[in-house]
């Protein structure tokens, strides 16, 4: 209780101080001599996001950039921690499977949430079929990490399965597996994960979009003749390309920076690493901050064409509108 | 104008933040103090420190919780007998702070330290003092040259130990053992021939083990490997090894990974109630003891701890549910033994900190913590008949023979890119099937140039 307290009071201070700070941005503004006045406005206004944004992102960002060429000692090395990521085995393979996640996860969770959307419009229970597929998207990527580590759970022939997986595998006549430990189908037993959790929130975004497709078109396309095939193909996915579009980047950048199934489920290990885990590896047990800090910069540079291709879909759709 | 309007409610709201603010920065941080309620304390034994009119000592460390309640309650005697008010401080951010307080030129008077190596660490950013020379002369009278090397860097004496754990307890079920007529190995090819005895004999797997750990996966497997090394190469390689004089793919340390493999890696003789070899991997180590109690395994290596991991209610005694013995030597009656403790530093030579300073490393204070269960130490003078279980007591015992040679947790003591990296990864891909030549070049080439 008394933590409950101690927490209490501190939302409160910080309340606080957030009604202060605005209150004296607003006062000097406002005592702000006329002719000035619309410049302190905006510049007020702006100060402290923009201040926000420098201390929290710019300079952290140029620090990383600076820190990737240096060693664990802080000596600027030039490219060695880039060479490493690009000639070191392990560095290799944890650079391949992102490559493979990225491929993989929105692609295949973005045609299994299409077809889903499609063949449950206008379904029968068509909220509680799309609830059960949303669900997984309501839960954390450690608790997901965990479920499956449960779903893909080892005992010996000689013992009884606790796996859900393994359990199904024996009943019809198979042997246990170790499905973790085995590269490289171990990555593809991961991604199975991710994809379980990003299907709900493809299928969610596309079903809003096809009910937005006007009914004048599809009813249009039906007096044509057109099947149901040609239908999906000339009406539906032309009238949704750009939730698709929305869609394929979020997932893409949600899986370039996957980190939480990895570590919980296999820490890493067994050649299931990913960027993002091998960066908090590399600078915080390995001790290289240097390393860590040149696999940041990689996965910045993969996610940065990615965001702006989005950040330019919407604008275009803005400018449609 | 809702602006103007709201100008004057502005004023007061900023003063009044501000002074909350200072508030609670005064009022933030939980400190401990020493139990009060305690029928007064015999002061017979604390006069020789001194007294101190309500001089502070403030006191950092790791331990927390329970484990922290039990700390303070020992020196509680003390506190009130010299008059000195120890201001305690637990937190589990330690490791990364103590170097970022003493370098802010903000330290606490004693930290307490869990690793030889962070100490080394901060004595080299030269702020904590060396030991008292009464702190030393109670070192030199209680306890081993091995712990007090661990206090000392560069030749001079920093920290005194204080509390201790012992690594390479093998645990088994004493009934099992007597109705199957095995009997507890004296050497390690005793222990290999029972491994295959009981192989053999066919009811259960010898061994079940379980390395799973979340990021820290294989850690288990250092023990074994570390134990190994201790005992079939002797302290000097181990000392060589941890420090790398010699490097980590020399053949004596091949030989520990090939003799712990003869057990871990033969599908035979593992893993007792979870499957094949590789099972280990995703076997949690918390778990992997259970099938000692269930009869599905007879053995398990695991440090004194796991004495908390049995499920309630059973009996750790060596006619009770599972007892354990110690990891033998090569020969018969030799005694090596792997572990890990803390070390108390000083960053003040106030007298009252050195006063306190001396309690730590005195018998005192070794009784009033062992009596309330949970902790051991290495402490000569600590009576062993005070421990709470039988387990502390045999370990203890173990701990003071004038025979015992103790080493440091290996993996605690190399460097954080080896010991708490590459050496578990290497134990993984180990256990995976990768070739020992393969995994130690690995581990050699990850050690910091």
């Amino acid at each position: 209780m008394e933590d409950l307290g101690e927490k209490f009071l501190q939302v409160v201070i910080a309340m606080a101080i957030f009604a202060a700070v605005i209150g004296i941005i607003m006062l000097l503004v406002d005592r702000a001599p006329k002719s000035f006045r619309d410049k302190a406005t905006i510049i007020g206004f702006l100060a402290p996001a923009a201040i926000l944004l420098i201390v929290g992102m710019v300079w952290p960002a140029l620090q990383t950039t600076f820190l990737a060429f240096t060693d664990r000692d802080g000596n600027l090395t030039g490219l060695d921690n880039f060479i490493w990521m690009f000639t070191e085995p392990t560095a290799l393979v944890t650079l391949r499977n992102t490559v493979l996640w990225v491929i993989l996860v929105p692609t295949i969770s973005t045609v299994i949430g299409l077809v889903y959307a499609v063949f449950i419009d206008k379904a029968h229970g068509e909220r509680v079929l799309k609830a059960l597929v949303f669900m997984p998207m309501a839960i954390s990527m450690v608790g997901a990490g965990i479920i499956w580590n449960f779903m893909y759970a080892y005992r010996g022939v000689e013992q009884e399965q606790i796996g859900l997986v393994n359990q199904i595998l024996v009943w019809f006549g198979g042997e246990p597996r170790q499905f973790l430990l085995e590269a490289p189908g171990n990555t593809f037993f991961l991604i199975a994960v991710m994809v379980w959790i990003q299907v709900g929130f493809a299928m969610v975004i596309l079903s809003a979009a096809i009910k937005g497709i006007p009914a004048d078109i599809v009813e249009a396309s039906r007096l044509d003749g057109a099947t149901a095939w040609q239908q999906f193909r000339s009406i539906t996915i032309p009238s949704i390309r750009g939730a698709l579009v929305v869609v394929i980047t979020t997932i893409t950048i949600i899986t370039l920076k996957v980190f939480d199934i990895v570590r919980t489920m296999t820490a890493g290990n067994y050649d299931t690493s990913v960027i993002a885990n091998e960066m908090y590896t590399q600078a915080f047990r390995a001790n290289e901050p240097g390393r860590g800090a040149a696999l940041a910069l990689i996965l910045f540079l993969m996610v940065l064409p990615v965001v702006i291709y989005n950040a330019r879909v919407l604008k275009k759709q803005k400018e449609i509108r | 104008m809702a602006i103007i309007r709201g100008k004057k409610a502005v004023l007061p709201v900023a003063a009044l933040s501000v002074l909350a603010l200072t508030l609670s920065a005064c009022g933030s941080g939980s400190e401990g103090e020493g139990g009060g309620d305690q029928p007064a304390a015999d002061c017979a034994n604390y006069e020789d420190y001194g007294t101190f009119d309500g001089e502070e000592v403030s006191v950092y460390s790791t331990i927390v919780d329970v484990e922290a309640e039990s700390l303070e309650n020992s020196w509680a005697d003390f506190a009130e007998c010299t008059g000195i008010e120890v201001v305690y401080e637990g937190s589990k951010e330690f490791e990364t702070q103590i170097g970022v307080r003493s370098q802010a030129g903000n330290p606490p008077d004693i930290a307490i330290f869990p690793q030889p190596g962070l100490l080394a660490a901060e004595v080299a950013s030269g702020n904590v003092l060396p030991a008292p020379d009464a702190v030393e002369a109670l070192v030199d009278e209680n306890w081993s040259e091995d712990w007090k090397g661990y206090g000392t860097v560069d030749g001079e004496f920093y920290a005194a130990p204080m509390l201790a754990n012992v690594k390479g307890y093998v645990w088994y079920d004493p009934a099992t053992f007597e109705e199957k007529g095995w009997e507890i190995p004296t050497t390690l090819d005793e222990m290999m021939t029972l491994t295959e005895d009981i192989a053999a004999e066919g009811t259960m797997k010898p061994w079940c083990a379980g390395f799973e750990s979340g990021e820290a996966t294989g850690w288990p497997g250092t023990d074994w490997v570390e134990d190994y090394v201790l005992r079939q190469a002797g302290p000097e390689v181990y000392d060589q090894w941890v420090n790398h004089e010699i490097p980590f793919n020399d053949p004596q340390i091949v030989e520990a990974f090939d003799s712990v493999g003869e057990i871990l890696k033969n599908d035979e003789f593992v893993n007792g109630g979870f499957g094949d070899v590789r099972s280990i991997l995703t076997t949690p180590f918390a778990d992997a003891g259970q099938p000692v109690l269930d009869g599905e395994c007879a053995m398990h290596h695991q440090a004194s701890f796991q004495a908390a991991n049995w499920p309630e209610g059973t009996e750790v005694a060596e006619d009770g549910d599972v007892w354990a013995f110690m990891t033998p030597g090569v020969e018969a009656g030799s005694s090596a033994i792997t572990g890990g403790g803390e070390f108390v530093a000083a960053y003040s030579d106030e007298p009252a900190v050195v006063a306190f300073q001396t309690f730590m490393a005195s018998g005192e204070f070794a009784n009033n913590r062992v009596e309330q269960g949970g902790a051991i130490s290495a402490n000569k003078a600590l009576d062993p008949s005070l421990a709470q279980s039988a387990l502390d007591r045999q370990s203890i015992e173990l701990l003071q023979s004038e025979d015992t040679v103790f080493r440091f947790d290996g993996s605690d003591l190399m460097p954080g890119a080896v010991g708490a990296n590459s050496f578990w990864s290497g134990i993984v891909e180990w256990i995976n099937g990768t070739p020992t030549n393969e995994v130690v070049d690995t581990i050699e080439s990850s050690w910091p140039q």
